[in-house]
């Protein structure tokens, strides 16, 4: 019951507070700085937390490491490097440049020139992941599917200077066309159609948070 | 009127309303809920009244008083909804393919013996998404717990570990399964968005889930992660409130809940009568919305002053 009923109250008197403060004059002593103190409260938290991610992503490592589950050799990797960037990053700089994590030390260095560059590759590779999900998408095999693949088609032109090139050489402005009715017009009014729905669905939910009608975000029906 | 007029007009409004408090207060014409609203307003205002002497003269902000006629009605739409769905009256909800396909996705993984893995989205606690994601998890949970079916639940952030990690326990300890929980179900594998996107692809890959379930905040990595779901033949169903990343995953999954349906679907699958009113409350909101936006079109097309006065104030809120 007192597990269920705190984080509750919680719920209530801070979204409550929060949503009052947002009408009342930013200046004022306490309401004002209601909003900003809460997520620095979120920062301080997370911050402690990060413990934990810590403790999960070492613990689970080191049970795949000791029972010989497939890949655990890629598990000491993680261990490592964990381990490798974490430590003298945390050491002071007044024992050595390397520690630390300003310019020069053990730590810029390995994000620089290992961590930076893997996390572009990954990034590189959603044009090969675009051009699949395109592939899959674009075959016209249903009326609905063809006016897509033609809408898609005119849009891409458009986009890349040789096909406004080329789509200039057809009669009308089309590369305007194109913008009016395609992207601000139809893409535009189904993205705020979405927009909309979206913000009336955070709402509800914040509203049924407030007032405790929601209570799964606790692992409570 | 001069401005000095106008903050004395709103000093007076707001005595006004303060002589008024003792009498709703005690008024049985208000619910309680609708008491609890007000006193913490007044609560508020009480800590606030030295706002008079600042530069400001009134501690109200007038300039936001369209969103607050929004609000008030907004929640009364919600709270009278929830109202009529205690009472048993009948609430129809229109069917979300998506959701009646987590159980149907779910007893797929059970008969393949292999897991169901859960990714509730990128962002930290404080986004609803994530909040509407780890709500929709505690249900999923709740099924693979029945079935007795593997789960995983990567996360990128320690705050969304400890929320996840509590939520699963609760549905595996409510399906009477409390012993099959796993703290490790839940787990935290980077803080970069890169490197979680590369961790869960290889899982996808090695263990090759038979269900992917994304609900949640998604960005450039949706289509990395929905594209290696594919490949790897899995179901797959996601969710998210962002427009942009919706097509990709309308591209790369089987179902997909967009926008609204995302934060609607935690009510949906709980089948609780009062949790539905809430979603009825927003759906008396976007007819509401629909017809402004109806009213502003033909007064924008067919008048001037009227139509420019309709839009800034529609624009505001």
């Amino acid at each position: 019951m007192v597990r269920t009923a705190i984080p509750v109250i919680v719920a209530f008197i801070t979204g409550a507070a929060m949503t009052v403060a947002f009408f009342l004059n930013e200046k004022t002593p306490f309401v004002g700085q209601i909003s900003e103190q809460l997520l620095d409260w979120l920062i301080i938290i997370g911050g402690f937390t990060l413990l934990l991610g810590v403790v999960s992503i070492l613990r689970v490592s080191w049970q795949s490491v000791q029972r010989r589950r497939e890949g655990w050799v890629y598990k000491i990797a993680t261990i490592v490097s964990v381990l490798v960037m974490a430590i003298p990053s945390l050491l002071p700089v007044s024992w050595s440049p390397l520690f630390g994590r300003f310019e020069g030390s053990i730590y810029d260095w390995l994000f620089m020139n290992l961590q930076s560059p893997m996390m572009a590759t990954m990034f590189a590779t959603l044009a090969f992941y675009i051009a699949s999900a395109a592939y899959r998408a674009f075959r016209a095999r249903t009326p609905e599917a063809t006016l897509l693949l033609i809408t898609a088609t005119l849009v891409m032109f458009w986009r890349v200077p040789i096909g406004e090139a080329l789509l200039n050489h057809l009669p009308g402005d089309v590369p305007a066309l194109v913008n009016k009715y395609v992207m601000n017009g139809v893409n535009l009014a189904v993205q705020r159609g979405i927009i909309i729905g979206a913000a009336l669905g955070a709402s509800a939910m914040s509203l049924r948070i407030i007032l405790g009608i929601e209570r799964t975000y606790m692992g409570r029906g | 009127m001069k401005s000095l007029d106008v903050l004395q007009v709103m000093v007076q409004f707001e005595s006004k309303i303060w002589r008024r408090v003792p009498l709703i207060l005690t008024s049985k014409t208000f619910s309680a809920a609708h008491k609890c609203w007000l006193a913490v307003f007044l609560l508020v205002t009480l800590f606030s009244q030295p706002a008079y002497c600042q530069d400001e003269a009134t501690t109200f902000r007038f300039d936001r008083i369209n969103a607050l006629i929004t609000v008030i009605i907004f929640s009364g739409a919600v709270l009278l909804f929830t109202r009529w769905a205690r009472q048993g009256k009948p609430l129809f909800l229109r069917k979300i393919p998506g959701l009646e396909a987590v159980e149907e996705a779910v007893g797929r993984a059970t008969e393949m013996g292999r897991p169901v893995l859960y990714i509730p989205g990128i962002e930290e606690l404080d986004q609803m998404e994530t909040i509407a994601g780890i709500s929709i998890l505690g249900r999923v949970a709740q099924i693979t717990a029945q079935y007795e079916t593997p789960l995983m639940v990567p996360v990128r952030y320690p705050l969304v570990l400890a929320a996840g990690q509590e939520v699963v326990e609760q549905a595996y300890i409510h399906a009477g399964k409390a012993e099959a929980y796993d703290k490790d179900m839940v787990r935290y594998v980077a803080g970069e968005q890169f490197a979680f996107t590369a961790t869960v692809n290889g899982y996808m890959m090695r263990e090759r889930p038979a269900t992917n379930i994304y609900m949640g905040a998604f960005f450039a990595e949706s289509l990395l992660l929905a594209e290696t779901g594919n490949a790897a033949g899995s179901i797959q169903i996601a969710g998210t409130g962002r427009p942009e990343q919706l097509p990709f995953f309308v591209a790369a999954c089987d179902y997909t809940l967009m926008g609204e349906e995302l934060f609607a679907a935690s009510a949906y699958l709980s089948h609780e009568p009062i949790m539905m009113g809430g979603l009825k409350g927003q759906d008396f909101m976007k007819i509401l919305i629909i017809i402004l936006i109806l009213t502003g079109i033909i007064l924008v097309t067919f008048t001037t002053g009227a139509g420019e006065t309709f839009k800034s104030w529609f624009q505001a809120v």
